[in-house]
């Protein structure tokens, strides 16, 4: 048994703490937010500077063969920024599944921008009848003459609006739910027939509806095999899902540390709040909420390193852990900062309103607590 | 005991529903029904049809302007308001400034202040909240010293909300410095143009501008504007926070809203059924529809005690606490429905555009869930009301 990272790792660590502190002040991400592309390009050259951005995918993709442990590392410490650039939906999300699936061509000429920071991804996986079911797919996939047409509609495609190319899932067999018969494609975002309505969300970040018309796809553009896109697609929400909860970890301890400060300062009735006992107890449970989320958080990256026989199943428990306590201590911790937390100005409401967001992307814990028991 | 309504009652019923589909404007309702913000005129007018109609100042005894209707009525009255989705009526003048005025204030106080509130041309917002005094209220700081005919006001409020739009503000403010802070605060009106006055906005995490901060700069208040008697205020305050209690649970727009949800995911299909059939989900609205009920009855038990003669009492911090809980868990229940679809966030503007993203009633979903997190915060935070129960109460 270890739990302690090695040398490596302990660097990374420490690196994306230091540019979290020192390059990521809460006004800075503010105006980042509120600019119009919703975070910072100079940030993300950083990060490939930085070698981040590769960190994970393999070395016959140009990258240094981490693991998901070294995304967890990341995407902990840039939960406790609140840090807006799309690492989750370009590197985890879209760069895992090229690594993973991808043909040598699509990963020498999309993977070898991403790693210099050239290019953005999006992947288009959820439907507005589709809730979680990855496998409730309508839009639609015929090849013609060697292409594929594609019609259909994404909803909330994180990222979408900055994307050069997005990952959708279509259908090409089977019925609406049916796992066979998904199909993955690589679509450039300006190519005829894509239309994507973009909006920010509540978190501070960009989605986009995304409309397909008549979109034609070189067949060069599939991803994995046809049909057999179920799989492929689970694996990579799987793996966000890993890192959407580490960085809810990183969250959740800014939140109840936050918190805990706060109470220690800030008097009523001639005493810190803090003396109250009632409050005590309750940011003791929102401690062991954090603590909980942080050791499956540990468990589950380790398994789905090692290839264990229950990663799937630890996943689905730790995302159902991870969306009780984001819940419990967010809302707590607005709660106790009373009047102030649910002020735009103060931190901790943003940190709410993210934690919010990522108790359902990728499933809620109604959702993974039932994936829990038929896995 | 007994739960059914007289024939007079349900006559009273059907004279509210034919005044609804006659007199609710359309403009107000649209606006209502798509959860879109309103505009200070549409709530004034919807009070004035109100207050024409005999129906605004339901709580006021008769010889102040009230109606005299019964508590069944009243009951009823909020009930199909609610149940209709009409705006909520803004309290600071007709809830708590009024009340105050015609229980404490002198007959020339009651002339000058009574008529505004009642046909709502004056708007009131109320300044108690201090920076350093939230659930510490006593401890406020704002001071009034008395310069002959006139208090010199200095000091800050905040969390007032909708100071934006008002013409008054009702203070507690410290006239004395005393050994037991709440015997130094004083119950003052203040014109809101008066010169010194300052209102800043406060914006809050659902991108809303509904509370404010508001500066007193050596602001003038003749002495005539003190209610009671100087040091009175607390027992002011307790008096008005009882009032504000009472009708802090909302029963009917829970239930309304509580029915929406049903609507809604009984039509939102999730792979072979309905969200609604699914059971984690049905269970979660059965619970908060128990909890609903069991709090409706707590309020009617209270209002009845207050009907055969009993003042409203520590009992309605229970109303405050399950009332707020259930807002909140209602309006978590919303956002859990919505799943991806509570994600987008929207100007006021782009929702007031038909711009909504997704089903058209996504768009209001995410902002109120924000918004009811000041619930359990604000009239006393559900922690002090607590500590009313388990002192007033349990006598603990």
């Amino acid at each position: 048994m270890d739990f302690n990272f090695n040398e490596e790792q302990t660097l990374i660590q420490g690196q994306v703490a230091q540019f979290i502190q020192r390059d990521y002040e809460w006004e800075k991400r503010q105006n980042l937010v509120s600019s119009d592309l919703g975070f910072s390009e100079d940030n993300w050259k950083t990060f490939a500077e930085l070698g981040w951005l590769g960190i994970s995918l393999s070395e016959e993709s140009g990258g240094f063969g981490g693991t998901a442990l070294e995304s967890m590392i990341i995407m902990e410490e840039f939960g406790k920024g609140l840090v807006v650039e799309p690492f989750l939906e370009t590197i985890i999300l879209c760069s895992g599944l090229i690594d993973s699936c991808g043909t040598e061509d699509q990963k020498s000429e999309i993977l070898d921008q991403v790693i210099a920071g050239d290019m953005h991804l999006a992947l288009g996986f959820t439907e507005p009848q589709s809730r979680f079911n990855l496998a409730d797919v309508t839009t639609e996939a015929k090849l013609q003459d060697g292409s594929y047409i594609v019609n259909g509609f994404k909803s909330v495609v994180m990222n979408g609006p900055n994307a050069n190319k997005l990952i959708i899932s279509t259908r090409t067999t089977g019925n609406q739910a049916e796992k066979d018969g998904i199909t993955l494609l690589v679509i450039d975002a300006n190519q005829e027939g894509v239309s994507l309505r973009n909006y920010p969300t509540v978190d501070g970040r960009r989605a986009s509806e995304l409309t397909l018309e008549n979109v034609k796809i070189p067949s060069s553009c599939l991803l994995g095999s046809e049909d057999q896109g179920f799989q492929l697609l689970e694996g990579a929400i799987d793996n966000a899902t890993l890192a959407i909860c580490a960085e809810a970890v990183g969250a959740m301890e800014v939140l109840y540390k936050t918190t805990v400060e706060y109470t220690k300062t800030r008097e009523q009735f001639g005493q810190p709040i803090g003396k109250f006992q009632v409050l005590q107890h309750r940011m003791v449970d929102m401690f062991m909420e954090y603590e909980q989320s942080k050791s499956l958080l540990y468990m589950a990256t380790i398994k789905n390193v090692e290839g264990s026989q229950d990663a799937k199943k630890s996943i689905s428990g730790l995302k159902y852990q991870v969306g009780k306590a984001a819940k419990f201590i967010g809302q707590q911790s607005v709660q106790l900062h009373g009047g102030m937390g649910v002020t735009d100005e103060l931190n901790v409401g943003h940190f709410f309103k993210r934690l919010t967001t990522i108790i359902s992307i990728f499933g809620n814990t109604d959702y993974h607590l039932k994936r829990y028991s038929q896995l | 005991m007994d739960l059914t309504f007289s024939k007079e009652d349900l006559d009273f019923q059907a004279e509210v529903r034919d005044f609804l589909t006659s007199e609710y404007p359309l403009g107000i309702k649209e606006k209502q029904d798509k959860r879109l913000p309103l505009e200070k005129e549409d709530i004034i007018s919807w009070q004035k049809i109100l207050a024409s109609r005999g129906w605004f100042a339901i709580n006021w005894p008769k010889e102040h302007g009230g109606t005299g209707l019964t508590p069944t009525q009243i009951y009823i009255l909020q009930n199909e308001l609610a149940g209709a989705n009409t705006p909520v009526l803004i309290p600071f003048g007709v809830n708590m400034c009024g009340p105050v005025v015609y229980t404490f204030g002198t007959e020339e106080q009651k002339k000058k202040f009574l008529p505004g509130i009642l046909n709502s041309d004056t708007w009131w917002c109320q300044g108690y909240s201090e920076p350093g005094s939230g659930s510490d209220l006593a401890s406020l700081q704002t001071k009034a010293e008395r310069k002959g005919d006139a208090y010199l006001v200095n000091g800050t409020k905040t969390w007032t909300t909708l100071a934006q739009h008002a013409d008054w503000i009702f203070c507690l403010v410290r006239t004395e410095t005393t050994d037991i802070k709440q015997e130094g605060i004083s119950f003052l009106l203040i014109d809101m143009k008066s010169k010194g006055v300052e209102v800043k906005p406060i914006i809050t995490i659902d991108g809303a501008h509904e509370v404010n901060m508001v500066y007193f700069d050596n602001v003038e208040v003749p002495t005539t504007n003190l209610i009671g008697e100087e040091g009175q205020g607390w027992n002011i305050a307790k008096f008005l926070l009882m009032h504000e209690r009472t009708g802090i649970a909302g029963i009917a727009a829970l239930k309304r809203e509580l029915k929406r949800l049903k609507e809604i995911s009984s039509d939102l299909i999730v792979g072979e059924a309905s969200l609604l059939e699914d059971t984690n989900f049905r269970n979660k609205i059965e619970a908060a529809e128990i909890e609903l009920t069991a709090t409706e009855f707590t309020e009617l038990r209270t209002l009845s005690q207050i009907s055969s003669g009993g003042a409203p009492g520590p009992e309605s911090s229970i109303l405050k606490i399950k009332g707020t809980e259930l807002q909140q868990s209602i309006s978590e229940l919303f956002i859990e429905m919505l799943g991806y679809y509570a994600h987008p966030f929207l100007t006021e503007a782009e929702l007031g555009s038909n711009a909504s993203i997704g089903p058209d009633y996504a768009g209001s979903a995410m902002p109120h869930y924000l918004n009811f997190r000041k619930v359990s915060i604000y009239g006393g935070s559900n922690e002090i009301q607590r500590n009313v129960i388990s002192k007033a109460i349990l006598g603990l």
